[in-house]
């Protein structure tokens, strides 16, 4: 059973800041069939288009019948722990300083074993489920939880070097004034969050939803205007060394494509706060979360985007505010790859059009921001990187994957 | 027993076992350690190195070289050329490759040669850059190197056949009593059954005595027909059988056996020979659970009965049991793909009554085996051969 986790003291201002490390990162090409998997919180494995057979690890031809129709598919999860291992000397400096280390090898129900990291509270010839995790060099490991939910389940000190989760982490959320960002203030707040800090523009100006937010404990109106760079400086030299997950919740949306609209005070002002506000933001907070990446239980975690699905493809009634959000996803993957020696992951939460005023002309179905709220807690702690939220979202995912063409000309009719 | 349709290897044999000493680190290349292992080769053949016409190497650490590029390297100029990236599989396939290159008459004196060398960060090099399954799904896992996985294989062999470290620790202090005999071994202080059971754990159940330890050296050997043997006036080695199998028993969910109990029966027939006949046996011993289950796999008793066995006999070099007289890779040091070669070469002075201080007494018959490349959770590679003396 796992003790839960104790609330971090304040830190020690003349210690040293332990830096991050690693876990060895090198993969196959075909192996990243299970990081798109881990990502997306799938567990898939390859199946042979042939005979039908699960393999592991990524193969190029089958070795059951040495097909190459090897396919990565949605498997079964379950699997006996037929033997486990503690790690006590590592030879990689990343595992070394985290010993003792559990891993086990796995019997996949479906037919392949898995070497796999491990919950503390899996037993030897008991069944496991399994999911494939980004690791702090962002890259997929399997790794096995009990069938049932123990204690403090996700306390287990390997779980959370998998994930982002909120409980004790500091938290920014950029903009209190939208009706998202106050929910996702919330949910944070209840998922255990201990500092909230949150941005608002011009705080002498009232606000709806302004006493409940300030109400919260925890809670700190910030000012914070990010498409004004020396505000996100200023923010930054006062608290970017305590913010161990930030959720962008700016949001500028406006419709309109390109022939309809005179001039381009419109699309700037969407790449002023959409784009330049994400720039600011990185460059003002990044470093200072790279260099935490290891900092104990409360160490620098995750960036969360909020992107609209249509950065994917573009939706011409909102052309111009889809270009800006494609600008912003490509971003988000430099960010990544920035962050990534630090172990801070990039969570980018599509969203369809949001049942908020911005999106007024819109007919149904609509994202609550209480659902992409909870949708963005829920990914924290599950450790993904991309999550689809809501029915729009979900369509415009699957109907990319069969035929990115026929969503082109769909949207434009 | 089944009937073998192999070819003997009759008028083939081995000679000249070569050890160069090993070190812990070494700042010399793999090259250099293999070039030391050729002019003794070379020395005590009495022969010069145009002699050789058949060049068989194993290494870890050459870098970009492969035998090809070590021919100019040494200025050999052969007729036949293989590089076996075998891992502890290595010296028998050797062996085997060059025995039948000889018979066919492709080559006259076949070097056979590994070396490798250990500097600072060699050993976590190889570690990363082992095998595409290792690195896409174990090194990822903080396994370091083959510890984990042979943890894994280890806790499951204990918990089904009812091993005990005890029993572990057993063939492990016996080594260390043979290596005390061994100038060449690395390890020079007594290992007692209390030290073993007291030491560190690695990776549960493995504990510090059961790894061995990396180290630069190498080990090499000719082959040659039984007439240029002779005409140069070489104590002989005759090759009675070999074996080799790869990825054996892939279905058993945890490894238990290596490739070895497929084809034991083989082994004998075609030596002629029953386990019983063996003065010595020279197991691959990267961690003893592997010697333990090629007790099993190798007919000197039934799957499950390794337990008993080691507790039943007396592993050191005067026991009842003679078991890598040379104080193997456990005590001697593992010198990359050198630790292969091993007992191979210790098996040649043996049956040569050439092992000095670690002698087996009127050692006629031995057997040598070779295990190695866990290239995800298991060992792939497994080989044994028997080898005899001139007067057997």
């Amino acid at each position: 059973m796992i003790e839960p986790i104790a609330k971090p003291r304040r830190k020690n201002p003349l210690a040293r800041t332990r830096l991050p490390t690693s876990p060895p990162h090198p993969r196959s090409r075909k192996s990243h069939g299970l990081t798109r998997a881990a990502a997306e919180g799938r567990f898939m494995l390859q199946r042979c288009g042939a005979c039908g057979a699960f393999s592991y690890p990524a193969r190029d031809a089958c070795p059951a019948c040495l097909s190459a129709d090897l396919a990565f598919v949605d498997a079964p999860r379950r699997g006996t722990l037929l033997s486990e291992t503690t790690l006590h000397v590592p030879a990689d400096v990343h595992f070394r300083e985290r010993a003792p280390w559990r891993v086990g090898l796995v019997a996949m129900d479906c037919g392949p074993r898995l070497v796999t990291h491990l919950h503390a509270d899996c037993e030897e010839g008991r069944p496991v489920v399994m999911s494939f995790q980004l690791d702090k060099s962002g890259q997929a490991v399997a790794f096995a939880y009990p069938e049932r939910e123990t204690p403090n389940m996700t306390d287990d000190r390997q779980w959370r070097e998998m994930t982002a989760d909120p409980k004790f982490r500091r938290v920014l959320v950029t903009n209190g004034r939208s009706v998202v960002g106050q929910e996702v203030v919330t949910a944070l707040k209840s998922a255990g969050a201990s500092i909230l800090f949150v941005g608002v523009a011009e705080p002498w100006k009232p606000f709806r939803g302004e006493e409940a937010l300030r109400a919260l404990e925890g809670v700190q109106i910030v000012p914070l205007d990010i498409g004004d760079e020396k505000s996100v400086m200023d923010l930054a030299a006062d608290i970017g060394g305590k913010v161990d997950i930030l959720v962008n919740t700016s949001e500028h949306v406006r419709a309109g494509g390109l022939l309809d609209r005179q001039g381009t005070s419109v699309v700037r002002d969407e790449i002023d706060q959409s784009y330049l506000g994400f720039v600011h933001l990185a460059q003002a907070f990044g470093p200072a979360m790279r260099a935490r990446g290891a900092d104990g239980v409360n160490s620098a975690a995750a960036w969360v985007n909020i992107l609209s699905v249509y950065a994917l493809a573009n939706w011409p009634a909102f052309g111009a505010y889809s270009a800006s959000q494609a600008a912003c996803l490509s971003l988000s993957h430099c960010l990544r790859a920035e962050l990534r020696p630090g172990g801070v992951k990039v969570v980018n939460a599509f969203a369809g059009p949001l049942d908020t005023e911005w999106f007024q002309t819109v007919p149904p179905p609509k994202v609550a921001p209480r659902v992409l709220a909870s949708a963005i807690v829920s990914a924290l702690k599950r450790g993904l990187e991309d999550i689809y939220v809501g029915d729009v979202a979900e369509d415009v995912r699957q109907r990319l994957a069969a035929n990115p063409k026929a969503v082109e000309r769909e949207l434009g009719a | 027993m089944q009937n073998t349709i192999r070819t003997p290897y009759d008028r083939v044999v081995m000679a000249v076992p070569v050890t160069i000493p090993y070190v812990r680190y070494s700042i010399e290349s793999a090259q250099w350690w293999i070039g030391r292992a050729l002019r003794s080769l070379v020395d005590g053949a009495g022969i010069t190195p145009r002699d050789i016409d058949g060049f068989c190497v194993s290494s870890f650490t050459a870098g970009l070289d492969s035998g090809i590029g070590l021919t100019q390297h040494f200025g050999l100029c052969v007729r036949w050329v293989d590089t076996i990236p075998l891992g502890g599989a290595s010296a028998i396939a050797a062996l085997r490759r060059a025995a039948r290159a000889v018979q066919a008459g492709d080559a006259r004196i076949v070097a056979c040669v590994a070396g490798d060398t250990n500097h600072v960060d060699s050993f976590r090099f190889t570690l990363e850059n082992f095998s595409r399954f290792n690195q896409d799904a174990v090194y990822p896992y903080g396994a370091g190197g083959a510890n984990a996985s042979f943890a894994l294989i280890a806790r499951n062999y204990m918990r089904t056949f009812g091993a005990r470290r005890e029993d572990f620790g057993k063939i492990a202090v016996a080594q260390r009593a043979n290596a005390l005999r061994n100038p060449n071994a690395l390890m020079k202080s007594p290992l007692t059954i209390e030290q073993y059971m007291a030491a560190r754990p690695i990776a549960d159940p493995i504990h510090l005595f059961d790894c061995v330890m990396p180290c630069a050296g190498a080990e090499a050997f000719l082959v040659m027909g039984e007439d240029v043997a002779a005409s140069l006036k070489l104590p002989a080695v005759k090759i009675l059988a070999t074996i080799e199998r790869h990825n054996a028993f892939g279905d058993d969910p945890v490894q238990v056996r290596g490739g070895w109990a497929m084809d034991v029966d083989e082994l004998y027939t075609m030596a002629g020979v029953k386990p019983d006949d063996l003065d010595f046996v020279e197991t691959y011993d990267d961690y003893p659970v592997i010697s333990m289950m090629q007790f099993e796999d190798l007919g000197f008793c039934r799957k499950g009965e390794g337990p008993d066995f080691v507790r039943q006999h007396d592993f050191t070099i005067d026991g009842s049991f003679p078991h890598n007289t040379s104080g193997g890779q456990l005590s001697v040091g593992q010198a990359g793909a050198g630790g292969a070669y091993l007992g191979v070469v210790e098996a040649m002075r043996q049956v040569l009554g050439l092992a000095g201080p670690t002698q087996v007494k009127d050692a006629r018959i031995g057997l040598a085996s070779g295990f190695g490349m866990i290239n995800y959770d298991r060992g792939l590679a497994s080989g044994a051969a028997i080898l005899a003396g001139p007067g057997a």
